[in-house]
């Protein structure tokens, strides 16, 4: 039996070049799905994304063809799953620009990786009078952890404002920033308003004081090219699933330096050099944060959805989609009672909005029956609900197969919403 | 007819619009606050007892048009009913909304309630309709823990 995993060449794998939604859509299966009568218009992206036929088929192959554990096996087939498993590390390591591949730890997903640096570098690190920065566009799981961390370690959790565009205050930022702050916590991205926030700049700024800084990016790396080097930041983390990837899997970057310094995590099978009853050591980076069998199919799936992102190209995903929300904005603009939450300097990916007539609840009850799919809530970012001073949002999220003519039914089915309950 | 309209029915829609009893009542004796956190939806629910005999309900708060409307319907329906009364309407329309789409709807014994089966056909909003019924279970058995429906 012949099993070549690595580097295998795709033949669904689209060519680099401009973008076309057309072409692109055709490797998705589900965007062929009807839903209620109607052909399905997926604008819940920010949730989770789509899957290509490459990586359905990379996770398929994955059981039919070369299914065993990693890292133990002598055999045959545990050597081929080993070698799948390690090139995804690689893989993801020459995605977000990492120096070396030992400095992406497979995790669940964002929030666990947000979690890990929690536990195990806040524990290890942060000290009372000492403060964390997070901001005011926060997703709960980049809020929730460092409250929890603040509480055990008698640190002070500081909150930077954000003005009426959804915009980062920043000269707040640099007035909450001083050298107690251990570590500054941002989105790249905000799920709830698109906001992409000035990382490098956040970045330098908090170095110059000392502090580490971890950038959210699930809302990021799938939407725009990314490189922790270039971000300047310590630690960034993302979510498989929102890059087209399968659920359960995510990653952590961390700087090598500190992953080195940082103590496990979770503890167990696979993270150990050597284990007796009087003493363990602990396995090097990056065993050392990952306890027991890791998420095999999971990392298999994300290095085919990597395949796919780097063939696409992001830089051509961010032009387009950057077109696509322009579009979107004015269009959304027509639809009677509807305002726009947030006009960010700089957007992606997300459109959030509220109408006069209707419930968010109502809005995506009424859009569903078109075939539209979108969010409606709070998004796990209840501050920015607050801030904004509604109970819950509609929200719009685009991924690289989205076109104008769901931008069309989106808006055709706003107009429903009005005919209904204006 | 599509479903999000028969959803919608026009009794929704209009107490959706100007929801009845909707604000504080003064003076109350059982007062009780009903989450849906998942969407937000928060509704506080008043009552005024003369003895065993429900006087007068109102509510306050912001919901979907579901929820709102499920809840100022609710407030039209209870005056002179006794706790045990109110109490066995919440479970016949507890029990309707939980019921199978097809199933069929027993509209002597529910009356205008009978306008929230066709959440039947939308299992997530199930929440919604019953949101304020719960909260209103909670203030008649006397129970000081706002309620949540998750």
């Amino acid at each position: 039996m012949a099993v070549h995993v690595a580097n295998e060449k795709r033949r669904d794998t689209p060519a680099a070049g401009p973008l076309d939604p057309a072409r692109l859509r055709a490797d998705f299966p589900i965007l062929a799905a009807t839903v209620r009568g109607n052909p399905l218009v997926y604008l819940d992206n920010a949730a989770t994304t789509q899957k290509p036929r490459a990586v359905i088929d990379a996770i398929a192959r994955y059981y039919t063809e070369y299914n065993a554990n990693v890292h133990r096996g002598v055999h045959y087939l545990s050597q081929i799953a080993t070698q799948a498993y390690d090139e995804a590390r690689r893989k993801a390591a020459a995605f977000l620009g990492a120096t070396v591949d030992c400095e992406v730890i497979f995790t669940r997903g964002a929030t666990e990786s947000i979690n890990l640096v929690a536990h195990s570098y806040g524990r290890q690190r942060v000290l009372p009078g000492d403060e964390i920065l997070i901001t005011g566009m926060e997703h709960h799981s980049n809020i929730v952890p460092w409250q929890i961390l603040c509480k055990e370690t008698g640190a002070t959790l500081r909150v930077v404002p954000v003005d009426d565009d959804g915009n980062l205050v920043m000269e707040e930022f640099d007035r909450l920033l001083n050298e107690h702050t251990r570590l500054v916590a941002v989105t790249h991205v905000s799920n709830a308003l698109g906001t992409v926030n000035p990382i490098r700049d956040i970045a330098a700024r908090a170095h110059a004081v000392g502090a580490a800084v971890l950038v959210d990016g699930a809302q990021s790396a799938p939407h725009m090219p990314v490189n922790v080097r270039e971000l300047g930041c310590d630690f960034f983390v993302c979510s498989g699933h929102k890059m087209y990837g399968p659920t359960g899997i995510g990653l952590l970057y961390g700087r090598a330096e500190l992953l080195d310094a940082m103590p496990p995590y979770q503890s167990g099978g696979d993270m150990i050099l050597s284990v007796t009853f009087e003493k363990t050591i602990y396995g090097r980076l990056p065993s050392k944060f990952e306890a027991g069998t890791p998420h095999i199919e999971g990392a298999v799936g994300l290095a085919a959805a990597l395949d796919y992102l780097n063939a696409v190209g992001l830089g051509a995903i961010a032009a387009y989609e950057r077109s696509l929300l322009r579009y979107a904005e004015s269009a959304l603009r027509v639809v009677p009672g509807l305002r726009l939450m947030g006009a960010p300097r700089k957007r992606a990916g997300v459109i959030a909005f509220t109408m006069d007539a209707a419930h968010p609840h109502d809005i995506s009850q009424v859009l569903d029956e078109a075939g539209v799919a979108i969010r409606a809530g709070h998004h796990c970012a209840q501050p920015v609900m607050q801030r904004f001073g509604v109970p819950a949002s509609a929200r719009a999220s685009f991924a690289l197969y989205n076109t104008r003519e769901d931008v069309d039914a989106l808006v055709q089915a706003l107009h429903e919403v009005n005919r209904i309950f204006a | 007819m599509s479903e999000a309209r028969a959803l919608y029915e026009q009794i929704i829609l209009e107490h959706n619009k100007s929801p009845r009893n909707f604000g504080p009542l003064d003076p109350y004796d059982r007062k009780m606050e009903g989450f849906n956190p998942l969407c937000g939806d928060h509704f506080t629910i008043y009552v005024r007892l003369k003895g065993d005999v429900v006087d007068a309900v109102s509510f306050s708060g912001a919901g979907c048009a579901i929820s709102k409307s499920s809840a100022s319907l609710m407030t039209t329906i209870l005056k002179g009913k006794t706790i045990a009364e109110a109490k066995a309407l919440f479970e016949r329309f507890h029990r309707m909304i939980t019921s199978d789409p097809d199933a069929p709807v027993d509209e002597a014994a529910l009356g205008k309630l009978r306008v929230f089966s066709g959440v039947r056909e939308f299992p997530i909003r199930i929440k919604c309709a019953t949101l304020a019924w719960h909260a209103l279970n909670a203030a008649l058995e006397g129970k000081d823990e706002p309620v949540s429906t998750e």
